[in-house]
């Protein structure tokens, strides 16, 4: 553990971004504190931060604040480069790879995934979910093509990619009962299967993980909120 | 340098992420062959190289292909002795991640959606999130240059490159809409580095004065078709 490092790290129990730097910083044994946000009552210290996107995660290094979850976790890898495992692989051909794979599942996979589930139209969902079943087994090419047969995205051991695409496990988890749907389907992409499975169950993620039939109850109130007609003065 | 490196860049003649490359691999004095594809017929090459995305820019080392421009940056930054692109501090580096990141994510479709509109409502409300865009990177110019002429500090850098691709779009906007994008009493920061970084060795190299035209007949090519229907339907 690295002394003298201040680390607060404001985040939401259900945002898979959040959960992707509680992740690294577990993976790298790093302490923190962890302040939860009330996002339709955001702190000053939050809005302070973050004055662009005022959103979380943000991370608050001996008080200078890093936001965008695949920033953060780049940041926390750089900094504190000899402490624990590194995220990054030290090739640069190969970190090339993994920083296409972390930006593939942002602007490509979880949109989809967003669309099939919150899609304001039957339509639109629809079309969400076509555009997940793609994105995820184009995800699942990945993990054989360059994961050559190791465990994770990282190889022997779990880094960036994984940790990007963990930070999706609860919602993934919650996804079955929510929606009926499992996106990463042992039948249709059985590496990701078997990869949520063994990434779950490593040590320094199990205990980070959030409370799957907490989130399920939070994704039917999301949903409810979603088909129910706005209320007056209800902010978002 | 190590020997002569093969390097080939697929790339656009009008894709601003393609420009950022091509600034990239200047600064860094390495040589290259560039092939410009016909976006309505993409070379094998292309298709073997980026089958995810199957655009432009692609970078291909020593027959490795690397896809998506920040990837590249990166990667070239990270291989390729010379002259630092990124900052070396982990927060700084966070920083201009997080710059270059916004300019792709907001500030690029923003603009390239008063380029695109189909109509009139539609543009205004571009123009609208292209201004609240360029504002935030208003104030970011201040918090990264530390009062330098560059976003980079005294010499060219990463966010300098990300923007200033984007610099013979705008001109070409301000020639056909006259919408002043980084305008001197709104944004004079920018305005003032406008200058400075187009009178740049580095964008010289890598932006020719006609890029600016060609943008321009792309924008008036663009918008013929709308423009001719707009105009038969007003003669009925």
């Amino acid at each position: 553990m690295a002394g003298g490092d201040d680390l607060k790290l404001l985040g939401m129990w259900a945002s898979p971004f959040v959960l992707r730097v509680k992740l690294a910083l577990s993976l790298k044994g790093l302490s923190y504190e962890y302040v939860e946000e009330d996002l339709r009552d955001k702190s000053e210290l939050l809005v302070k931060s973050n004055p662009v996107h005022k959103k979380v995660p943000v991370l608050i290094h001996n008080g200078k604040p890093v936001s965008e979850s695949l920033i953060i976790l780049q940041c926390i890898d750089e900094a504190f480069a000899g402490t624990g495992p590194s995220l990054l692989p030290a090739d640069p051909y190969e970190r090339a790879i993994a920083r296409f794979w972390a930006a593939y599942i942002d602007d490509k996979m979880l949109p989809a995934l967003n669309q099939s589930a919150m899609g304001k139209t039957e339509e639109e969902r629809a079309e969400g979910k076509q555009q997940s079943l793609v994105t995820v087994e184009t995800l699942e090419g990945a993990l054989r093509d360059c994961g050559k047969g190791k465990p994770f995205f990282g190889g022997d051991s779990a880094g960036y990619v994984d940790v990007v695409l963990g930070g999706l496990l609860g919602w993934v988890r919650a996804s079955d009962e929510l929606h009926g749907v499992k996106p990463f389907d042992p039948e249709r992409t059985p590496l990701l299967a078997a990869w949520s499975e063994r990434f779950g169950a490593l040590e320094a993620v199990e205990p980070v993980m959030p409370d799957v039939s907490r989130l399920v109850e939070f994704g039917k109130m999301l949903k409810a909120r979603l088909a129910a007609p706005p209320a007056a003065g209800a902010s978002n | 340098m190590a020997g002569k490196e093969d390097l080939k860049l697929l790339g656009l003649p009008l894709s601003p992420f393609v420009v950022s490359v091509r600034m990239a691999l200047n600064m860094k004095g390495v040589s290259y062959e560039y092939v410009d594809e016909d976006l309505n017929n993409k070379s094998e090459l292309l298709l073997k190289s980026n089958p995810v995305h199957k655009k432009v820019p692609v970078l291909i080392h020593n027959g490795k292909p690397i896809c998506e421009s920040l990837v590249i940056l990166q990667y070239v930054d990270e291989l390729f002795a010379g002259r630092s692109i990124l900052p070396t501090d982990p927060y700084e580096r966070a920083t201009a991640r997080f710059w270059a990141a916004f300019a792709g994510d907001k500030l690029f479709p923003a603009w390239y959606g008063v380029v695109t509109a189909q109509a009139e409502e539609e543009r205004a409300e571009k123009v609208k999130e292209t201004l609240a865009a360029i504002e935030h990177m208003e104030v970011a110019f201040a918090k990264c240059s530390g009062g330098n002429a560059f976003f980079g500090g005294d010499s060219i850098g990463y966010v300098d490159v990300v923007l200033g691709s984007f610099l013979f779009w705008f001109e070409a906007v301000r020639r056909v809409d006259g919408l002043e994008i980084i305008n001197a009493s709104k944004t004079p920061l920018l305005a003032a580095w406008a200058e400075r970084f187009g009178g740049s060795v580095e964008a010289k190299e890598a932006v020719p004065v006609t890029k600016a035209d060609l943008a321009v007949q792309y924008i008036s090519k663009f918008r013929a078709p709308a423009a001719a229907a707009a105009k038969l339907a007003s003669s009925e």
